[in-house]
């Protein structure tokens, strides 16, 4: 018995000691770069920077800078971040949910090939599609713009597939009690359904939101000037081989991502399930 | 206009009206959406690739015909180390995206451990982060000179200092890292879904039998949890071969020695950066090549599409 007593008491101090480990591991990237962005960049590469903060070194210059450099280009690609964020997300809700809910509730020729090419544009990298899209918006006339950033990837497979998911538990019953009101078939779905579907919205807010703010690969193909960029297309054109904008860099980092992590501490459930239901790539 | 009309334009929008609000239809118009964006962002792109890799592309308007020649110029020493690169990626990240979220969760599932959702949640915030965000942190950590923290670490144990982003395999070590750091709290999440399937029962009778923890790990938790691997195993690979933001953040132009030269970046640099959409798209097609085989053989193997009907 007491053999087994202290198995378990090490067993125990192992495994916290484990966690605790990976849980610093984690946070070290954060905690370095929110100690970098208070420190006076010009000396981090000579001085290095360590654990500890030296407080004598430290400020908000850094912060100050995101105002005064290039002419408070980065708030720009803020506001930008958010428009492109509002907008991706509401359009994308609005269109992936109407053809998740028609795939799963409605029974219609078709229905499985289409679900089928769900899953094919959910397989296939978009990355082999950019040249393409790329002359797309070029001719369409909105390269550089926000809707050539949003419309390609708006009506995204993950979130139809989420979607779908979900309302195969919808109560079918209440589709026919709607027609025997009288509801038209958008009515069922707009009146009756939507309400029903809250906890996928919620979930697929928070996807769709967390895409379109760190999308990556396509935004830095289709924004072309400064003024238009968001914020992580703005911050890796501070990446250059000529010497890399640390004072701005840095803040710029810390503030793009701070906010969110704030919403996460208050809305855990829904990121995760939202994040969790679609992969987040950036 | 005659009355007549009016009533006959009335008539017939009644008529498109009871068309498109009846239930047969209703469905249709519901999904269009996807199928218009299908079309136009998919479909068409698909074919303009394809079209594109048997061509020189001298403008939007104006193209060559010139057969296989881009796919014969992929027989180049750069392309191969950007394909060396993917497949050593990806066969780290398989190694390690899988085991370690495996056991964080199978450790976070235990409902003794007291505050397992405080682990969760810190666990799970670096999928939060933009891949350029993280990027700018990672750089610093893994800076060249002996101050930057991971150097700063290694001393301690008698390493040399490293130039992380200079020579292949530390080059290799910190984009893994990268990775590894932004997902592992997304792919625990899986897993963790996975292990609540898991019926209770299965403990209780293996405790019965006298199974210890370790017994109980590999004889019922992964055969168990085996279809959460093999759709994580899906993503890893997929995301291993499409990789670019993970390299892009440490090195922004070309590489001696190619180092963080991926499939992706080949494209973004021959198509973007040197004009070359013809020669850009016969890579594009290769990688569909790889990435489609890769998910025939498992779909195949796993017999994923029966599940499906």
């Amino acid at each position: 018995m007491k053999h087994s007593n202290i198995y378990h008491t090490a067993r125990k101090v192992l495994i916290y000691t484990m966690l605790t480990i990976v849980a610093v591991i984690v946070l070290i990237p954060f905690y370095y770069l929110i100690l970098a962005s208070f420190t006076d960049t010009t000396r981090l590469f000579t001085d290095g920077l360590t654990l500890v903060p030296r407080w004598d070194r430290m400020g908000f210059f850094n912060y100050a800078r995101t105002v005064t450099d290039r002419e408070g280009a980065y708030w720009a690609w803020y506001k930008n971040s958010i428009q492109i964020a509002v907008l991706f997300t509401a359009g994308g809700l609005f269109l992936t949910s109407m053809v998740g809910y028609s795939l799963a509730t409605y029974r219609f020729r078709g229905r499985t090939f289409i679900f089928i090419l769900v899953l094919i544009v959910m397989m296939i990298p978009i990355e082999i599609l950019m040249l393409p899209l790329y002359n797309l918006t070029v001719k369409w006339r909105i390269i550089n713009t926000k809707a050539g950033v949003i419309l390609p990837f708006m009506v995204a497979g993950n979130a139809i597939f989420f979607f779908r998911q979900f309302s195969t538990s919808l109560p079918v019953d209440l589709m026919d009690a709607g027609r025997i009101d009288g509801a038209t078939e958008y009515g069922i779905y707009f009146r009756i359904m939507v309400p029903l579907m809250k906890p996928a919205f919620g979930a697929m807010t928070i996807l769709l939101a967390m895409m379109s703010w760190n999308m990556f690969v396509w935004p830095l193909i289709v924004l072309r000037e400064n003024w238009n960029f968001t914020i992580p297309i703005g911050l890796a054109s501070l990446l250059t081989p000529y010497g890399n904008n640390y004072a701005l860099l840095i803040p710029g980092a810390v503030l793009a991502v701070v906010p969110v992590v704030i919403v996460f501490l208050f809305n855990q459930k829904s990121f995760i399930s939202g994040l969790a239901s679609g992969g987040v790539k950036g | 206009m005659s009355s007549r009309t009016i009533v006959e334009d009335k008539k017939l929008a009644g008529t498109v009206k009871r068309f498109l609000y009846s239930q047969k239809v209703a469905p249709y118009v519901l999904v269009s959406p996807f199928i218009i964006s299908f079309l136009i962002f998919f479909l068409v792109p698909t074919i303009q690739t394809i079209n594109m890799s048997f061509h020189k592309v001298i403008s939007l308007n104006s193209m060559e015909f010139i057969g296989i020649k881009n796919y014969t110029r992929l027989w180049n020493v750069h392309f191969f180390n950007a394909i060396r690169t993917n497949t050593i990626y990806t066969l780290i990240c398989v190694c390690t995206m899988i085991p370690i979220p495996i056991i964080l969760s199978v450790i976070l599932n235990d409902k003794l451990i007291r505050g397992r959702n405080f682990y969760r949640s810190v666990f799970f915030i670096p999928s939060l982060t933009s891949v350029i965000v993280a990027g700018v942190s990672f750089r610093l950590i893994f800076g060249s000179l002996p101050n930057a923290l991971f150097n700063w670490l290694l001393s301690f144990v008698g390493v040399e200092p490293v130039s992380w982003n200079m020579e292949y395999w530390p080059a290799m070590f910190i984009m893994v890292c990268l990775a590894l750091w932004r997902v592992t709290g997304v792919y625990m999440i899986y897993f963790l879904s996975g292990l609540q399937s898991i019926p209770e029962e299965l403990y209780e009778s293996a405790d019965i039998d006298g199974a210890d923890s370790v017994k109980k790990f590999f004889h019922i938790t992964l055969p168990l949890l085996k279809p959460t691997t093999l759709y994580v195993l899906t993503l890893v690979i997929f995301e291993g071969y499409r990789m670019f933001g993970e390299s892009y953040v440490y090195w922004e132009e070309n590489t001696p020695g190619d180092l963080g030269l991926t499939i992706t970046r080949y494209i973004y640099m021959e198509a973007f950066r040197k004009n070359d959409m013809g020669f850009g798209s016969a890579i594009g097609i290769t990688l569909l090549c790889i990435v489609m085989i890769i998910n025939v053989i498992q779909l195949k193997s796993f017999g994923l599409f029966r599940k499906e009907d």
